[in-house]
């Protein structure tokens, strides 16, 4: 079975009717609500992987279907549809994830007062989502991209009663939507540059080499190529959904979430967009490769960025305390990695991790969730404990998720996309920065993941929630299951000795594989740092369980400094606030200052001087003139009186002196020989 | 034939007429007549969308008739597509502000019959082509707005009703002599006319001939009285006490219909009679429609009166119309202007006039809903919670709110993202400051929806019914209409675009 991809737009089109038959459900309406939103995701699984055989039937080719979206001028702006293989990828990917978080959620929010409103926003988010994988045009991505922050927007403030749900999803909008507008600004530069929005038209597409061609040649502000250009401010949208540094301050905030939202949305599917996004425009990030003599090529930005992030993300997650907080830098720090892979030329890599990543992630949390609503919504790690016993299926899975994130060499997913990038950072010829940045952040990522297991899982119950719980019933257990399977054998479709998924994102029908130890000398040292970040984790935590709540955390014992700088996320919130937060504050009061002190000022000056001219003529006309001229006293009294009409707003007097003036001009005018 | 666009303009006024003849009507008869005359415009505006050809960008069903012979003033009708979206738009918006006014039970004969005269006077605006009764109807308009505003509006209703009216008057004042000075020069009024002398450089010599700066000075008259309308940033300090003070329906329609009146005088006066001297100060005027922009967004929010914040955010909306015109003109001539970008920004332009119309009037309606389950209450901070108690209501005005932000896949983003794709195209440097302001309008937009709707329900809310099935109904098709539009974006613009296409293509400078 294959699907044309005249028809791919179903892919998004079955969630989008399973969220509208969701918003018109009444709250009593849970089992339609949640079972349209289901079987919309399942059969989009199904036809999904449909297109992955049509796309794997020709991975080379980029099977488009455009159409016109509305007139414009002499042409029209196009929309489209795109299959090709990470199309596909990304698609089943999400599809599939997403069935699984579905599932999940019926169990979850079981008890929630707006659970149909629940499903709606999620078949919202998933037809956004799997719209912005299948289109061909920047503009559908840009609308997609948008909608899924509205649904990011509308998932973690949906216990909106919480003034810190609220705050967390304004937060989220305000933050990535700063990213946006470069991505806007980028969208439109590139439009006006060449007269089309379409990534592959028949050789008119944007991704194509007549159109990349004048965007290398051309250069702008800066030395850099236009393309260049571009290229960063489209960054700048992946930045702010990926979560990147500078603006990653808002992904930890959306942990106000339900845990489920943070599975699907903030680990597995809507922070990746930006990486998806870099991959699906790389011809473009790349094209600027060839010129030798620019300032700085785009993606070395991209690699940057991405390795600043990897590193500071796993740096923070090393002081967090509230379990879904210590997966959210987790997850920044491997978007950081992801980015990295981009910016190293690896796209493939990046595409690869953002897979395995995307089913151990979202594993790792649906098992907080399985752990939060056992614990009656407990997620302090200080306050857990002791919960490998009574729930051992989330704990097993748990830990098979724990090791793939952390890269236990050879049987997990997790390892062999990190080695695969960590081989492409070896490779990059620019610098080896982003390479040592890398393996800091593995043995970190060992490290915290260690802390998180041990803290959660070891020792004894340390607080009355964590001693009550019991394991969940097969409606979430069975996900993790799934889930766990896949953390383990997906990373053997690209292993370096048979790298399937690599060539066929790459448009290879053969693959092309070498020995696993060749050039070995990387792959050793990752699996001792591997080794060395979770003998320490359990050095720590795990043969010293920790005693009570408010026990010291051992680092905190050692460098209480650098753990509260940790603790504190290197204080980017408070940063921003007294910045970005002030200069707003203060944009807004001199706005309005403007207003009340200046321009209405004008206003009322000019009407007081109107008032004033009124005032002296009847003064001049009552007191001084008083039965002295009387023709003149009549004529004062005919302008003092328009004048004060005009100060009560009598449009009547105003207006005849405007018809008197305007006669008089006539009259000027035409007897001055215009005419 | 019947004379399809007068009965467009006078049917409301004949709806006026017998209101203000039938002294004893019950409410029920006046709500009835009043609301069937203002669906008028809408039914007759559909019968003139179906005979309707986009393919003529001359103005269709014309209408001329001699009038003032002895000075060449003619009564002259008629519609384009530009004109066209602006009917339908003022079919839309006036029963749906009718019907929310409908709480208001002081002396409702007359508030439905300056209603109807309102109407009809913007319908006059939409539709003239003769500068004479064009303005009279543009002034007439003014009448029924500022007792609207003085007899039903807030506590400081009587000074924002002065302010407005006088505000507005000391505009069209200028713009009245200037057309005197048009007269002189030209001996016509007609708006085709002066289109065509301003186009081949006639009018420049003509007014040139009385002497070197009345080309200047005629325009600047005319701008005046057209910035003052819109209006374009810094004349526009009537508007937040005008909005903030009149009666919700009465905000609808100025915000919705009367803020159009002076964006399409631009498009239909200003910039073709006047294309050189918009040229020569477009590089000017582009900085105070980007304060418009900016400045307008931000004062929106430090606003804690709600109705004042969706008053600022229409001032930032309707600059973004002016700063496309204004980049398009100013571009006008320069090496690299592609006819593309100029049918993006005039394209968006026209979009954006409809599009805020839709979601400005939604706004104000739900602001007059909170108004009237508080006891009048509007400030930011009064509420809390209210989505808790009304989910439904939440839900529309979120949809309100989402669409004035410019979400894509709702109404509002096409119409930005062409002006800005234009602008761009034209001016690169101001699309990128304009961004401010649309970064500044999710922020206050999201504030207002955060604190009223969403935390701990408070004491205001906790009692809030949700929208009845009445309250509903009126809110339904604007709702529908940013839905449609957002996706289905074509609707308006098949309309529009072989007149934007035509207007692109032959950008008027001599």
């Amino acid at each position: 079975m294959s699907l044309p991809v005249q028809l791919l737009w179903l892919i998004p089109a079955l969630p989008l009717l399973a969220a509208g038959i969701g918003s018109l459900t009444p709250r009593s309406g849970r089992g339609l609500a949640s079972g349209a939103a289901i079987v919309a995701m399942a059969i989009s699984f199904l036809l999904s992987c449909g297109a992955l055989a049509t796309a794997l039937a020709q991975p080379a080719a980029h099977l488009v279907h455009n159409f016109a979206w509305f007139d414009l001028g002499g042409s029209a702006v196009r929309l489209g549809w795109l299959l090709d293989p990470l199309t596909a990828f990304m698609c089943v990917m999400v599809t599939f994830v997403g069935t699984l978080i579905f599932i999940f959620s019926t169990g979850y929010l079981h008890e929630d007062a707006n659970f149909t409103r629940f499903f709606c926003f999620l078949s919202l988010f998933a037809a956004a989502m799997l719209g912005l994988l299948v289109a061909n045009s920047l503009l559908l991505l840009f609308i997609c991209w948008e909608l899924v922050g509205l649904a990011s927007y509308l998932l973690i403030g949906f216990w909106f009663h919480k003034p810190s749900a609220a705050a967390a999803a304004k937060k989220a909008f305000i933050t990535t939507r700063i990213g946006d507008l470069g991505l806007l600004l980028g969208m439109l530069w590139l439009y006006d540059s060449t007269g089309s929005l379409l990534f592959y038209d028949g050789g008119q597409g944007v991704l194509e080499a007549t159109a990349l061609g004048g965007l290398v040649a051309q250069t702008t502000i800066g030395g850099l190529a236009v393309s260049t250009a571009i290229g960063l401010l489209i960054f700048c949208g992946a930045i702010g959904k990926s979560g990147q540094f500078p603006l990653h301050v808002w992904l930890p905030d959306a942990m106000e979430g339900p845990t489920p939202v943070s599975a699907l949305i903030h680990a597995a599917t809507m922070v990746a967009a930006g990486v998806f996004l870099v991959a699906r425009v790389y011809p473009l990030m790349s094209a600027d490769q060839g010129l030798a003599h620019v300032p700085v090529h785009a993606l070395t930005v991209v690699a940057a960025i991405g390795a600043i992030t990897a590193l500071l993300g796993a740096l923070i997650a090393v002081a967090q305390s509230d379990i879904k907080r210590v997966l959210a830098f987790s997850t920044v720090s491997q978007l950081g990695y992801m980015m990295l892979a981009l910016g190293v030329g690896s796209w493939v890599a990046a595409i690869f991790h953002l897979l395995t990543h995307a089913f151990f992630k979202a594993l790792l949390f649906l098992g907080s969730g399985s752990v939060i609503h056992a614990a009656h919504h407990e997620q302090d790690i200080r306050r857990l404990g002791g919960l490998r016993g009574p729930m051992r299926a989330t704990f097993a899975t748990f830990a098979i998720g724990m090791m793939a994130l952390a890269g236990v060499p050879f049987l997990f997913s997790g390892f062999w996309s990190k080695e695969a990038i960590l081989h492409a950072a070896h490779n990059w010829d620019v610098s080896h920065l982003p390479l040592y940045a890398g393996l800091a952040a593995v043995v970190l990522t060992a490290f915290y993941m260690t802390r998180l297991v041990a803290e959660t899982f070891f020792g004894s119950p340390r607080s009355e929630e964590a001693s009550h719980a019991h394991e969940n019933s097969a409606v979430m257990t069975v996900p993790l299951i799934l889930l766990a399977v896949c953390a383990v054998l997906l990373g053997f479709l690209g292993t370096p000795a048979y790298p399937w998924l690599q060539a066929r994102l790459e448009g290879h029908t053969e693959v092309h594989g070498h020995p696993i130890f060749e050039g070995a000398g990387l792959l050793m040292l990752s699996i001792v740092l591997v080794a060395v970040g979770i003998g320490s984790g359990w050095a720590l935590y795990g043969r010293r369980p920790r005693a009570n709540a408010n026990a010291l955390d051992p680092i905190e014992g050692r460098l209480p400094g650098l753990f509260a700088v940790l603790r504190a996320r290197f204080g980017f919130d408070e940063l921003y606030a007294a910045t970005v937060g002030r200069l707003n504050t203060a944009m807004a009061a001199l706005s309005d200052g403007l207003d009340r002190y200046v321009w209405d000022a004008a206003v009322r000056f000019l009407a007081a001087l109107g008032e004033f001219g009124g005032v002296v003529n009847r003064e001049a006309d009552e007191d001084v003139l008083n039965g002295g001229f009387d023709a003149t006293n009549d004529r004062l009294r005919g302008t003092a009186r328009s004048y004060s009409a005009a100060q009560t707003g009598g449009a009547h007097g105003y207006l005849r002196t405007v018809a008197v003036g305007f006669v008089l001009l006539v009259l000027i005018v035409m007897l001055g020989g215009g005419v | 034939m019947i004379p399809l666009l007068s009965l467009i303009v006078f049917t409301p006024w004949i709806g006026a007429a017998l209101l203000a003849l039938w002294r004893g009507a019950s409410p029920g008869a006046i709500r009835g007549l009043g609301l069937l005359f203002s669906l008028s415009t809408l039914g007759l505006g559909l019968i003139a969308l179906s005979r309707f050809d986009p393919a003529i960008t001359v103005p269709q069903f014309g209408e001329t008739h001699d009038w003032i012979s002895m000075l060449n003033v003619h009564y002259r009708l008629g519609l384009d597509g530009l004109s066209l979206v602006l009917v339908l738009l003022t079919g839309i918006i006036t029963p749906v502000a009718l019907i929310a006014s409908w709480r208001e039970h002081r002396d409702a004969r007359l508030f439905t019959a300056l209603f109807l005269l309102l109407q009809g006077a913007a319908l006059g605006v939409f539709l003239a082509l003769d500068f004479f009764h064009w303005f009279v109807f543009w002034e007439l308009s003014l009448v029924p707005a500022f007792f609207l505003i003085k007899l039903w509006g807030g506590p400081s209703a009587t000074r924002a009703a002065y302010q407005f009216v006088i505000y507005t008057i000391g505009g069209s004042a200028f713009m009245l002599l200037a057309f005197a000075a048009l007269y002189a020069a030209t001996g016509t009024l007609d708006f085709l006319q002066l289109g065509q002398y301003g186009a081949d450089g006639t009018l420049n010599v003509r007014l040139g001939a009385i002497g070197g700066w009345w080309p200047r000075a005629v325009f600047l008259g005319a701008l005046l009285g057209l910035a003052v309308k819109v209006p374009l940033w810094p004349f526009h300090t009537w508007l937040p006490p005008a909005y903030a003070e009149a009666p919700t329906g009465a905000s609808m329609f100025l915000t919705a219909v009367m803020s159009k009146m002076g964006v399409y005088g631009f498009l239909r006066i200003l910039w073709p009679i006047f294309p050189t001297q918009l040229h020569q100060a477009a590089p000017c005027l582009l900085w105070l429609a980007l304060g418009g922009v900016v400045f307008g967004a931000f004062a929106a929010m430090r606003q804690t009166d709600l109705k004042r914040m969706v008053a600022y955010s229409s001032l930032n909306h309707l600059n973004y119309c002016l700063l496309a015109l204004f980049a398009l003109s100013a571009a006008t001539g320069q090496p690299g202007t592609t006819s593309a970008a100029a049918a993006a920004a005039l394209s968006g332009t026209i979009l954006q006039m409809f599009n805020h119309g839709l979601s400005a009037a939604a706004l104000f309606y739900c602001v007059g809903v909170l108004e009237a389950r508080s006891g009048g209450r509007r400030g930011l901070n009064d509420f809390g919670g209210v989505r808790t108690a009304a989910p439904i209501f939440a839900g529309l005005c979120g949809v309100a709110l989402f669409s004035s932000l410019g979400l894509p896949g709702l109404n509002g983003f096409v119409g930005e993202f062409l002006i800005f794709r234009g602008v761009f195209g034209l001016a690169p440097w101001a699309a990128a400051v304009a961004c401010l302001g649309l970064l500044a309008t999710a922020l206050f937009l999201l504030t207002f929806w955060q604190r009223v709707f969403h935390g701990p329900t408070g004491k205001v809310a906790a009692n809030f019914p949700d929208l009845s099935l009445s309250e509903i109904l009126p809110l339904l098709p604007l709702i529908g209409l940013m839905f449609i539009l957002g996706v289905w974006p074509q609707f308006l613009a098949k309309l529009i675009n072989p007149l934007v296409s035509l207007w692109a293509g032959q950008l008027p400078l001599p």
